[in-house]
């Protein structure tokens, strides 16, 4: 029998239900976090700050098919922005967050406008090319970026002038899960709009897309630009919380790292994203506290599971699951 | 007299260095509806794709609306208001039915939407499934009415009935005859089922080894037997 469900009559959908389930799905996950884990609020709030990468990554990789092993360049040049921005004078978390937005956004159109102009093999070497110029040049200009030392000294104000970021991260935490609260739920909307539709269309054929007159090379350069963003969020929000942005911020690791996060949680879904981030990081960060010297080999191991029992990701099964759920309560 | 929607003129083009179609010329006007017909291999698609910029150009000119548009791009003719219905139907898989269209509309309203499916109800039904679990009809219904939402001025369809049931083969040539009525559109048919190709166009161009053999009305064609046997391959009685 084949596999196709009849829906004979249109659902009515309730306007921003998915924007609100999601709004507290990730509510919920952040106060489980806050109130059964408060002495590992630094590292959840590092956890978020990874997500954003991990979400922008799934804009360019997931959702338009774009090959990069650079993308940490734009969290980096985000991070730099805002840290830099913050010694020089601009001290509200919010403003922060605005530099590190502008920073990456224009890091991701001049990442894009380069590295969407090819395919495949030169494209991936491009990308990489890309990050380890930007590395590059954040090693060279340490009397901006503090070199290898790490640019230090970073110390927001008071979120709203009255919340202060404070040693246990709580402010951070807080103030990185309301910030990832609101982008995710603009980015549900923006990848179910007409532009976010064509950018899936454009990854299963480029051709069939030309051929209902989109111009494939601007689209993806924007969509380039608003990875730049989200991942510059990111990367402002890690110096704000952690006080300090370091090389490897930008370097090849983390580009590589967050790939693998995107593919264990399922690539061109932004609840993939999420979850590939939080497995893998919470994975990593109890393995390396059991095993200090062979947590890289239960890492591996945990990969090669993923990629042979679930090769589109954990979040593929568990969409699939929730879809014959909400079809048998609908049927009932 | 309609003016001329696009105009054919020594068209030579293949893919790379090789030539498929060679001095194609023709001309049709707003609102006529062009069969070409002939045997398999014999430069039909590569002529569609051609005027949709898919293929290698040699030489010759194509004005839509009197604007050369031989240098544009893909997008560019689409933009210009050529829809093309592909052989190979050409949805996007991993989008659903309500998705696919939607990436039709070129800033149209969403609203938009129901014309599509008024026009293919069966897609209604099936607007919350991916592309992928389409059958080829509704796969061709869905790659003409997402191709028809952005109001093109000219419509190239490559085989649409290849391999559909007879009665969606009856549902879709009674639409295209729907929309020919209105007058406003040029339909470009490829088509290997002679007959309703036939039927519905109100001129016939007979391709054979990439060049045009026969141009006439389909009522001239159909008259002599002789002719469409040793032309297209086929007898119709």
């Amino acid at each position: 029998m084949s596999d196709i469900t009849m829906i004979h009559a249109p659902q009515k959908r309730v306007p921003f239900a998915q924007e609100a389930a999601g709004a507290l799905t990730i509510l919920a996950l952040g106060a489980v976090g806050y109130f059964l884990y408060p002495d590992d609020l630094a590292f959840l709030t590092r956890l978020i700050g990874i997500a954003f990468l991990v979400l922008s990554l799934d804009l360019v990789t997931g959702y338009c098919g774009v090959a990069t092993l650079g993308h940490a360049a734009q969290f980096g040049v985000g991070a730099y922005a805002a840290g830099i921005a913050c010694i020089r004078g601009v001290t509200d978390p919010v403003a922060l967050l605005g530099v590190g937005l502008v920073a990456g956004t224009i890091m991701g159109l001049i990442s894009g406008a380069l590295i969407t102009r090819f395919r495949g093999l030169p494209q991936l070497v491009l990308s990489i090319a890309v990050g380890q110029l930007v590395a590059g040049l954040a090693n060279k200009l340490s009397w901006l970026t503090g070199g290898s030392d790490g640019l230090s000294g970073i110390e927001p104000g008071k979120v709203f002038g009255v919340f202060g970021f404070d040693m246990y991260s709580r402010t951070g935490y807080l103030f990185s899960l309301a910030v990832l609260v609101i982008t995710f739920v603009v980015l549900q909307r923006f990848v179910r709009s007409p532009f976010g539709l064509m950018c899936r269309g454009i990854k299963d054929d480029d051709l069939r897309a030309k051929m209902i007159g989109v111009s494939i090379y601007p689209r993806l350069v924007a969509m380039y630009g608003v990875a730049g963003a989200v991942a510059g969020i990111g990367g402002a929000l890690t110096a704000i919380s952690t006080g300090v942005v370091g090389l490897d911020s930008v370097s090849f690791e983390r580009s590589a790292e967050v790939l693998v996060m995107l593919v264990l949680g399922g690539a061109g879904h932004l609840w993939g994203a999420l979850a590939g981030t939080v497995i893998f990081m919470i994975f990593e960060h109890v393995v390396a506290a059991a095993n200090p010297f062979h947590w890289m080999t239960m890492v591996g191991l945990l990969l090669i599971l993923i990629v042979v029992f679930a090769p589109r990701g954990l979040i593929a099964p568990v969409m699939s699951l929730w879809t014959k759920m909400t079809r048998k309560g609908k049927a009932a | 007299m309609p003016a001329t929607a696009l105009e054919i003129s020594d068209l030579n083009a293949g893919y790379g260095p090789t030539r498929i179609i060679e001095d194609i010329s023709f001309k049709v006007a707003a609102g006529d509806r062009l069969a070409v017909i002939g045997r398999n291999g014999m430069g039909k698609t590569t002529l569609l794709a051609t005027l949709m910029g898919l293929t290698t150009r040699h030489g010759g000119a194509i004005s839509l609306n009197g604007e050369d548009i031989a240098g544009r791009r893909t997008s560019a003719r689409a933009e210009l208001g050529i829809g093309y219905v592909p052989q190979t139907r050409d949805i996007f898989p991993s989008l659903t039915v309500d998705e696919n269209l939607r990436t039709g509309l070129k800033g149209r309203a969403p609203s938009a939407l129901d014309e599509a499916y008024a026009m293919f109800p069966r897609l209604r039904e099936r607007r919350g499934n991916f592309g992928k679990q389409l059958s080829g009809g509704e796969q061709q219904m869905l790659s003409m009415a997402r191709t028809l939402l952005g109001q093109p001025s000219i419509l190239l369809l490559d085989e649409p009935l290849e391999g559909l049931a007879p009665v969606i083969c009856d549902e879709l040539m009674a639409m295209l005859t729907g929309l020919a009525a209105t007058g406003e559109m040029t339909i470009i048919l490829v088509e290997q089922q002679i007959e309703r190709a036939l039927a519905f166009a109100n001129g016939v161009m007979v391709m054979e080894r990439g060049r045009t053999s026969w141009s006439g009305t389909p009522d001239a064609l159909k008259s002599d037997h002789g002719l469409i046997d040793r032309l297209v391959g086929v007898g119709i009685h």
